[in-house]
């Protein structure tokens, strides 16, 4: 019995090595395969961001001499003034961050924590508005802006952030409720008030949602073309997307320059999303799994 | 649910406690929500509600900052909206009453039609192609493998790069004579197409464009396939079930409800599409790429058509409802949710 099942046992053990090694082969080839596609742009991007002018429509991937002078002379071509596109960028973009953390955070303890009559009522009318196409809103709002005088100013790109963002809203809420109230009643019992409990106590707790909300309207700010091209028309103060949509229309793209501004322009994205990857992907899951 | 207290946390440990202390009943997000907070017991003879003192104002206060902003950015424009499209405005002159012509005009309008049959093209084709690859992805990158993570940023960081210069990029991947695109086409003996100037592949090059930054949907199905309790699958290789038996049989089932919230989301956002077509093509060749919402932004800021762009604007809402509805009437046959049973098991 005893030697049947030894011999048995080292065939077997062989047998399930060989398929799983076979498999690891497979899935990684596959996984390759996607990361060169995935991939394969943004170093094509890069080659030709490297380039020579003479070099552009040359088949040949590799720019020889490899001329970094692309990059600083990508932000002054013909017209363009990047640096202070980026400038404009990055105003609105802190101010939208300022904004909507600020707001939100609020707004999400109030729905969290907080009974009034009408709660449930409003909250289900902050989840319809998640709903709400931007186009319906889209005329009015411009209407106003505009009657206002703010059309050609930073305002209508950052004043509605501090009202806060039904998304996050909902975001943050949802981190709020996995949090134990026991620390806020004794919080409270030791006569601390609402604002104090949310800056003092549950802050702290809830800084990987702010994060997760940080990262999503950075992206979301940087990114956006729409708002700017409906209220920036002086092109001293176009954002960096904006700018580089004015030079791709540009009658003679030089394609090593343009490939160099975009890169940059690319650049802040890529550099927070690997600091924070984390929050980018927690933000994603946490919106929408649950409830 | 995840800890929420991170590791940095110099009161950590406490907190910690306290949250073991505080046991399982506080993790029910939703009996939360609908009960009350605080320690004061309910009574159970009356159903009235008690708030804390000074409850009732603090809520309101909190939430202050989203209720001004949603009657003035969302309430308020959506109520004008709603009347402008039966006006015709161009926001100088006052408005003039139109009755309806702005809605009949639609009908008689070939570039309105060719927005909703660009749009709908577009959707038909993006929408299940962005979930397949978003989910074979998704399931290439839950298994365990060393490096797996690093496969997860390259496979997600496009994703984060939408906008001017993620279009302007593949606008010179596709550039017809000396773009990648049809270079690679050309070491197979192929002719590459005119792709961004030709009217009938145009649509194609920006489907293939925006299946590049599918990223979101695919981070909710790792999200939602981590969620698949192991042992169904370990129950069913010990039954004699396959890879593909297993997928097909516990995976997909189990994952209905992430695909549920993943088509709407999606479908909403693509209705919605802008930057891709108003950055690679403006719309054209011959608009053949005319989104929905480059032909609505046409109208609302180049020709100064508010009305007009509105009645289109409530026309796109309409269409995103009805869409959303019908998945959620159609998901009773097909998502399927922990502790209810389908019928045919």
């Amino acid at each position: 019995m005893k030697l049947v099942r030894k011999t048995r046992q080292i065939p077997k053990s062989l047998l399930s090595f060989k398929p799983r090694t076979l498999k690891k082969v497979i899935l990684y080839l596959a996984l390759g395969l996607g990361a060169t596609l995935y991939l394969f742009p943004l170093i094509w991007m890069f080659l030709t961001s490297l380039k020579p002018a003479y070099q552009v429509l040359n088949p040949n991937p590799l720019p020889n001499p490899i001329q970094w002078n692309n990059y600083p002379d990508s932000l002054t071509y013909s017209t363009l003034d990047f640096a202070k596109y980026y400038l404009n960028s990055g105003l609105i973009t802190v101010l939208n961050l300022i904004g909507t953390l600020l707001s939100s955070t609020v707004v999400a303890y109030g729905f969290a924590r907080l009974n009034a009559p009408g709660k449930n009522l409003l909250f289900i009318v902050l989840l319809a508005t998640l709903m709400l196409p931007f186009p319906v809103t889209m005329v009015p709002i411009f209407a106003l802006f505009n009657w206002l005088g703010w059309v050609d100013t930073f305002l209508p790109l950052t004043i509605p952030a501090f009202f806060g963002n039904a998304f996050n809203i909902f975001l943050l809420r949802q981190f709020f409720l996995t949090i134990p109230t026991e620390l806020e009643d004794a919080a409270r019992i030791d006569g601390a008030n609402t604002g104090q409990i949310i800056y003092k106590i549950m802050l702290p707790l809830i800084l990987p949602a702010e994060a997760a909300v940080a990262v999503l309207t950075f992206q979301n700010t940087w990114n956006d073309f729409l708002m700017p091209q409906i209220y920036l028309k002086d092109q001293s103060l176009f954002t960096v997307a904006q700018g580089l949509q004015f030079f791709r229309g540009s009658l003679n793209p030089q394609w090593h320059l343009l490939m160099a501004a975009s890169l940059m322009a690319m650049l802040p994205l890529m550099a927070l999303f690997l600091i924070a990857q984390r929050y980018f992907i927690e933000g994603i899951a946490l919106s929408g799994l649950k409830e | 649910m995840r800890n929420p207290v991170s590791s940095n946390l110099t009161r950590s440990k406490l907190i910690e406690e306290t949250q073991s202390a505080s046991g399982k009943k506080n993790r029910g997000g939703l009996r939360r929500f609908f009960s009350r907070s605080g320690n004061t017991p309910i009574s159970p003879v009356r159903k009235r509600r008690y708030y804390r003192k000074g409850e009732v104002l603090a809520f309101y206060l909190c939430i202050l900052p989203w209720l001004l902003g949603f009657l003035i950015f969302i309430a308020g424009p959506m109520f004008s909206s709603f009347g402008l499209s039966f006006f015709r405005w161009d926001y100088f002159r006052p408005p003039r009453w139109a009755g309806l012509d702005n809605y009949t005009r639609m009908l008689d309008d070939e570039d309105f039609w060719d927005a909703v049959k660009v749009t709908f093209t577009f959707a038909a084709f993006y929408v299940p192609l962005s979930q397949v690859i978003a989910l074979a992805a998704a399931v290439l990158l839950s298994q365990k493998l060393k490096g797996i993570s690093v496969f997860r940023t390259i496979y997600y960081l496009p994703a984060i790069l939408s906008g001017v210069a993620y279009v302007v990029l593949w606008v010179w991947l596709f550039e017809p004579d000396h773009g990648l695109i049809n270079l690679i086409l050309s070491w197979f003996g192929m002719q590459g197409p005119r792709w961004l100037s030709d009217p009938k592949i145009a649509l194609a090059a920006l489907i293939i464009m925006s299946l590049w930054g599918l990223g979101s949907s695919m981070i909710i199905y790792v999200a939602g396939l981590k969620n698949i309790p192991v042992h169904l699958h370990e129950a069913a290789q010990i039954d004699g079930a396959g890879p593909i038996n297993r997928f097909f049989r516990i995976t997909l089932p189990l994952l209905t409800p992430t695909i549920f919230f993943n088509l709407v989301l999606v479908i909403i956002q693509t209705f919605q599409s802008y930057t891709t077509a108003a950055v690679a093509t403006g719309g054209g060749p011959n608009n053949a790429t005319l989104f929905y919402l480059v032909y609505l932004y046409r109208m609302a800021f180049k020709q100064q058509e508010a009305g007009y762009a509105s009645a289109m604007a409530w026309v796109l809402f309409a269409v995103i409802l009805i869409f959303t509805l019908l998945i959620i009437r159609s998901s009773s046959l097909w998502v399927y949710y922990d502790g209810q049973r389908k019928n045919e098991g």
